[in-house]
C-alpha cells in the first residue's frame, strides 16, 4: 500500500476543511437526521392541532407555516441530503475509487446547506411569519399575498439548489471517471446506477426550480408580472414550471431508495438480484417518463381535454417500469434463503408500503377520478406512502445495513427490530386512515375539519406520535452503536452481502482503494 | 416468530374494524347525485379492485417466500437471476391492463368535458375566504350574492359546542334546480381557490385571470356540502360550499324572491339611516367580513389594527377609498363590489365609532354611492 496513509485532521477543522468522502458523507447523514427531527417536530404540531376538531393550539396562519416548512424541510433537508450522504460514503467504495472526483466541491456543496436551512428556519421569527403557502408555493399566494419572509425563502431555495447541483455533478464525474479497472457500467451496483440517473435528473431540474423562484423574486420586487394575471401574466404558468421540476423531484427522492433496496434484498435473500439489466432499464425509463408527466398534478386547472388525455396516458405508463421493479425484488426473494435482520425488515416494509403507494398513484393518474381525489387527504396518504414508507424506510434500512461497516460496531438487533415494528405500525395507523377521510371529502392543508372526520384524524394523530417517538429509539440505537456497540471485524459483515465495499476492512479506514482493486468477470453487484 | 408477529398485527387491524364500520366514518368515495358522479365512482372502484387483486397476488407470492424460503428452515438458496420470458410477460401484461383501464377513463373524461347546451350559467368567484355566485341567465338585473362561512368563532375556538354541520354551513347557499344542466364558470378575485362539492362531482380551480368551465346535472333534491380545495391563505379551511338542489318551481320562486329583495335593498340605500341602525348593521358586517384579519376588537392580525388607526380616525374619504378599492399588492381586498352601499356605509361608521374610535362620524349609504361614482 502507499506510504501516504494518514488519518483525519484534529478538532473542528477536520470537519470544516475536510475533502474526505467519508467525513462529508457522515456530515450529510447527521445533518439530514437533524432536519428529519426538525421536520418531524413540525409534523407533530400539525397532528396535535388536528387531534380534534376546532382550533386548540395554533392559529390557522401558523398552521400553514407548519405544513409549508414540514414539506420543505423533509424534502430538501431530510430526504435529499440523506441520500447524498449515502452516495458520498458508498459510491467511491462501491466502484473502487479512492474518493469523489471533485473533493473540494464536495466540501462546499455540504457546507452551504446549513446556512441555507438557517435562512429558511429564521423566517419563523420574522414579522409576518414564515412562508405559509405550502411546499408547492403556488403563485400568486406566494408572491403578491406572501409575507415579506418569502424573499429569504427564495434565496434559501437557491442555496439548496446550488448544493444539489454541485453534489450531482460530483456524482456524475465520479461514476464516469473513477471506476476501478474492469468495473464496466453493467457491473455497477444498482445503488450506483440509480444515483447516476438521479444525478442527471437533479442537474436537469434544479435550474428550473431556480428559474421559478427567480421569477417570483422579480414579481415581488422588480415589478414584473410573470405570474400575475392583472399584469398580463399567468398563474398557471407557475404550476407548469414548478411541476416540471416537481415531478422529476419525486423520482430524485425515490430512485436512490430503489437502489438501496436492490442492494439489501439480495444480501438477505443470499441470492443474486433478479433481472439486473431490466432494473437498470426500468430506472432509466422511469427517469425519462418523469419529464413528460408533470401536469398530472394539475388536472383541475382547466387544461384542454387533449392535454388531460395525454398526461393521463403518459402517467399510467409509469406503472409498467415500476411494476417491473417490484416483480424483480420479489423474484429475488423467491427461493432464496431469507433472514430478517433489521435492514431486511425495513426493505420488506418498503416493498409492501411503497407498492400500496404505487397503487394509489395509479388511481390518482386516472384524470376523471382525480377530480374527486385531487388536493384531499387521499393525496396526502399517497405521497406519504411513497415518501416515508418509500424513501425514509429505505434510508433507515441503509443506515442499519452499512452502519457496522462504517463504525466497526454492530447495532442492537433487538432494538432495531422493535424500531421497525413500531415504525411500521405507527406509520400505517397514521396514514392508512387518511385514505378514508380523503375519499370522504376532507381537503388537505386545513387546520380544522368537519365532525365526520374526527375519529380517523384522532387515530392518525396517535399513529403520528407513535411513529415520531420511534425515531428517538433509532437515534439512541445509532449513538449506542457508535459509542459502545459490539465490535465486528469481518470484512463481510453480512454473509450474503456482495460488492467492493465489503472487501475493505471493517471499520472502513479513512482512505480506501488508494490502489484500485481488480474487478473480475463475476458481477460485482449481488 | 414472524408468523406470530403478523398475527398480532392482523389482530390490531381487525380490532379497529368496528370503529371503521361506524356510520359517520365514511371510508369511500360517494357516488353522489349525478350520472357522471356514479360513473366516476364506478371507475374508482374498478381501478381500486384491479389494484387490490394485483396486490394480493404480488404480496401472496412475497409472503409465501417469506414463510417457506427462510434460512432458518435450512433451505439452500437458488442462484437463478434472470428469465427473459418472465420479464417480457410482466412488462406486457401490465401494459394491457393499463389499456383496459384507459378505455373507461377516457370516455368518462370526455363526458366531464362536455360543457355544451347548459340550461343555466352561474359565475362562481373565489375570494379570500368566501364565494360569490352570480346567475348569468336571469333576465333583467343579474342575481348575485356572497356566501360566507356561518359557523361561529365560538364553535371554532371551542367555547360553544359544535353544530352538526360544523365548518360546512354558509349564510347563503347556492341554489340550483334539479334535472337541469347547470354550467359553472369559475374564477377568482385574488389567489387560486378550488370549488369542490363531492356529491355533485365538480372540482375545478378558481384562478384569477382565467374562467374555467364545469357542469353538473343533479338528479336528487337535497343539500350538498363541499369546501375550497386549493390552499388560499390562512382561512383556507373556512370557506365551505353549500348547494341546495331544489325543484324547478321552487327554484323559480326563490329567484323571484331574490330579485325582489335586491330591488328593495336598492331602494333602502337612498334612505338616511340612524347611527344606531348603522352601528348594529356595521357590527354584523364587521364580524362577517373584517374580523378574520383585523381582530375581534380591531386589534389587527393579518390586517392592520383598526382601533386607533390613522385611517379610521382620519379623513373619511381615505377610509372609504381603502374599504371600497382595497390596497393593491396587499391582502386588503376591494370590498366595493362585495358589500352593498348600506353594508359599506354601516361598516365604515362602525369602524369609526367602535373599539374606542369615538369620532362620531356617520357615513350614509348615499355617501358611499356618490363616492363610488366619482
Amino acid at each position: 500500500m502507499g506510504a501516504h496513509h494518514h488519518g483525519p485532521a484534529r478538532g473542528i477543522t477536520r470537519w470544516l476543511f475536510t475533502t474526505n468522502h467519508k467525513d462529508i458523507g457522515t456530515m450529510y447523514l447527521w445533518f439530514s437526521f437533524a432536519m428529519f427531527i426538525l421536520g418531524g417536530a413540525f409534523a407533530m404540531i400539525i397532528r396535535a392541532e388536528l387531534f380534534q376538531p376546532g382550533m386548540q393550539l395554533v392559529e390557522p396562519g401558523f398552521f400553514n407555516q407548519m405544513t409549508t416548512l414540514h414539506g420543505l424541510v423533509m424534502v430538501f433537508g431530510a430526504i435529499m441530503p440523506s441520500f447524498v450522504g449515502l452516495a458520498n460514503w458508498l459510491i467511491p467504495m462501491m466502484i473502487g475509487a479512492p474518493d469523489m472526483a471533485l473533493p473540494r466541491m464536495n466540501n462546499w456543496s455540504f457546507w452551504i446547506l446549513p446556512p441555507g436551512f438557517l435562512m429558511l428556519a429564521s423566517t419563523l421569527f420574522m414579522e409576518g411569519g414564515a412562508p405559509a403557502f405550502g411546499w408547492t408555493f403556488y403563485a400568486p399566494l406566494s408572491t403578491t399575498y406572501a409575507a415579506p419572509s418569502v424573499t429569504f425563502f427564495i434565496f434559501a431555495i437557491h442555496v439548496l439548489g446550488m448544493s444539489s447541483i454541485m453534489g450531482s455533478i460530483n456524482i456524475i464525474a465520479t461514476v464516469m471517471n473513477m471506476r476501478a479497472p474492469g468495473m464496466s457500467y453493467m457491473k455497477l451496483p444498482l445503488f450506483v446506477w440509480t444515483w447516476l440517473i438521479t444525478a442527471f435528473l437533479l442537474v436537469a431540474v434544479m435550474p428550473v426550480l431556480a428559474g421559478a423562484v427567480t421569477m417570483m423574486l422579480m414579481d415581488i420586487h422588480f415589478g414584473t408580472s410573470f405570474f400575475s394575471a392583472a399584469g398580463g401574466g399567468d398563474p398557471v404558468l407557475f404550476q407548469h414550471i414548478f411541476w416540471f421540476f416537481g415531478h422529476p423531484e419525486v423520482y430524485i427522492i425515490i430512485l436512490p431508495a430503489f437502489g438501496v433496496v436492490s442492494q439489501i434484498i439480495p444480501a438477505f435473500s443470499r441470492k443474486p438480484l433478479f433481472g439486473y439489466a431490466s432494473m437498470v432499464y426500468a430506472t432509466a425509463s422511469i427517469a425519462f417518463l418523469s419529464f413528460i408527466v408533470w401536469a398530472h398534478h394539475m388536472y383541475t386547472v382547466g387544461m384542454p381535454v387533449a392535454g388531460e388525455l395525454y398526461f393521463m396516458y403518459a402517467t399510467m405508463l409509469i406503472a409498467v417500469p415500476t411494476g417491473v421493479k417490484v416483480f424483480n425484488w420479489i423474484s429475488t426473494m423467491w427461493r432464496g434463503a431469507l433472514s430478517f435482520e433489521t435492514p431486511m425488515l425495513f426493505s420488506i416494509g418498503f416493498l409492501v408500503l411503497f407498492t400500496i403507494g404505487g397503487f394509489t398513484g395509479l388511481m390518482l393518474s386516472i384524470a376523471p377520478a382525480d377530480f374527486q381525489y385531487h388536493d384531499t387527504y387521499f393525496v396526502v396518504a399517497h405521497f406519504h406512502y411513497v415518501m416515508v414508507a418509500g424513501a425514509v424506510f429505505s434510508m433507515t434500512a441503509a443506515v442499519y445495513f452499512w452502519l457496522p461497516k462504517w463504525t466497526g460496531r454492530m447495532y442492537n438487533e433487538t432494538m432495531g427490530k422493535v424500531h421497525f415494528w413500531i415504525s411500521f405500525v405507527g406509520f400505517n395507523i397514521t396514514f392508512f386512515p387518511q385514505h378514508f377521510v380523503g375519499l370522504a371529502g376532507m381537503p388537505r392543508r386545513v387546520p380544522d375539519y368537519a365532525l365526520q372526520f374526527a375519529d380517523f384524524n384522532m387515530m392518525s394523530s396517535i399513529g403520528a406520535f407513535v411513529y415520531g417517538a420511534s425515531q428517538i429509539l433509532f437515534l439512541y440505537n445509532v449513538i449506542a452503536t457508535i459509542v459502545a456497540g459490539e465490535k465486528v471485524s469481518d470484512e463481510k459483515v453480512w454473509d450474503g452481502a456482495e460488492g467492493l465495499e465489503w472487501t475493505v476492512p471493517t471499520p472502513a479506514p479513512y482512505h480506501t482503494f488508494e490502489v484500485p482493486p481488480k474487478v473480475g468477470a463475476a458481477p460485482a453487484h449481488g | 416468530m414472524l408468523c406470530k408477529k403478523i398475527m398480532v398485527f392482523a389482530g390490531i387491524l381487525l380490532s379497529s374494524l368496528p370503529w371503521v364500520a361506524q356510520a359517520q366514518n365514511q371510508v369511500n368515495m360517494s357516488p353522489g347525485v349525478t350520472e357522471i358522479g356514479a360513473e366516476i365512482y364506478d371507475l374508482h372502484m374498478l381501478i381500486m379492485i384491479i389494484c387490490v387483486i394485483i396486490g394480493l397476488l404480488v404480496f401472496g407470492v412475497m409472503f409465501y417466500s417469506i414463510i417457506y424460503h427462510r434460512k432458518s428452515r435450512g433451505v439452500v438458496p437458488s442462484q437463478f437471476h434472470e428469465s427473459t420470458k418472465v420479464e417480457i410477460a410482466w412488462t406486457a401484461v401490465p401494459f394491457f391492463i393499463l389499456v383496459a383501464m384507459a378505455v373507461p377513463a377516457t370516455s368518462t373524461l370526455l363526458e366531464v368535458y362536455d360543457n355544451d347546451e347548459a340550461e343555466l350559467d352561474i359565475l362562481i368567484t373565489g375570494y379570500q375566504w368566501k364565494w360569490r355566485y352570480e346567475y348569468l341567465d336571469a333576465a333583467g338585473e343579474p342575481v348575485a350574492f356572497f356566501s360566507n362561512l356561518a359557523t361561529s368563532q365560538e364553535e371554532i375556538y371551542n367555547t360553544e359546542s359544535k353544530g352538526e354541520n360544523y365548518l360546512l354551513e354558509v349564510d347563503e347557499p347556492l341554489v340550483i334546480p334539479v334535472d337541469t344542466k347547470v354550467r359553472f364558470l369559475i374564477t377568482a378575485n385574488d389567489v387560486i381557490h378550488s370549488w369542490w362539492v363531492p356529491e355533485i362531482s365538480v372540482k375545478r380551480d378558481a384562478i384569477p385571470g382565467f374562467i374555467n368551465e364545469a357542469w353538473s346535472k343533479v338528479t336528487e333534491e337535497g343539500i350538498y356540502r363541499g369546501q375550497c380545495t386549493e390552499l388560499c391563505g390562512a382561512y383556507h379551511g373556512f370557506m365551505p360550499v353549500v348547494v341546495h338542489a331544489v325543484s324547478r318551481e321552487e327554484f323559480d320562486g326563490w329567484m323571484a324572491a331574490k330579485r325582489a329583495e335586491q330591488a328593495s335593498d336598492l331602494a333602502a340605500a337612498s334612505v338616511e339611516m340612524s347611527l344606531e341602525a348603522l352601528m348594529s348593521e356595521g357590527e354584523a358586517v364587521y364580524n362577517g367580513q373584517c374580523m378574520a384579519c383585523h381582530g375581534a376588537s380591531g386589534e389587527g392580525g393579518v390586517g392592520k389594527a383598526i382601533a386607533g388607526s390613522s385611517i379610521a380616525l382620519g379623513d373619511v374619504n381615505t377610509h372609504m377609498d381603502v374599504s371600497i378599492r382595497g390596497v393593491s399588492g396587499t391582502a386588503m381586498q376591494a370590498f366595493g363590489t362585495q358589500l352593498s352601499d348600506i353594508e359599506m356605509a354601516a361598516v365604515i361608521t362602525y369602524q369609526r365609532n367602535a373599539f374606542g374610535n369615538n369620532t362620531g362620524d356617520i357615513v350614509q349609504p348615499a355617501d358611499v354611492a356618490s363616492y363610488k361614482q366619482g
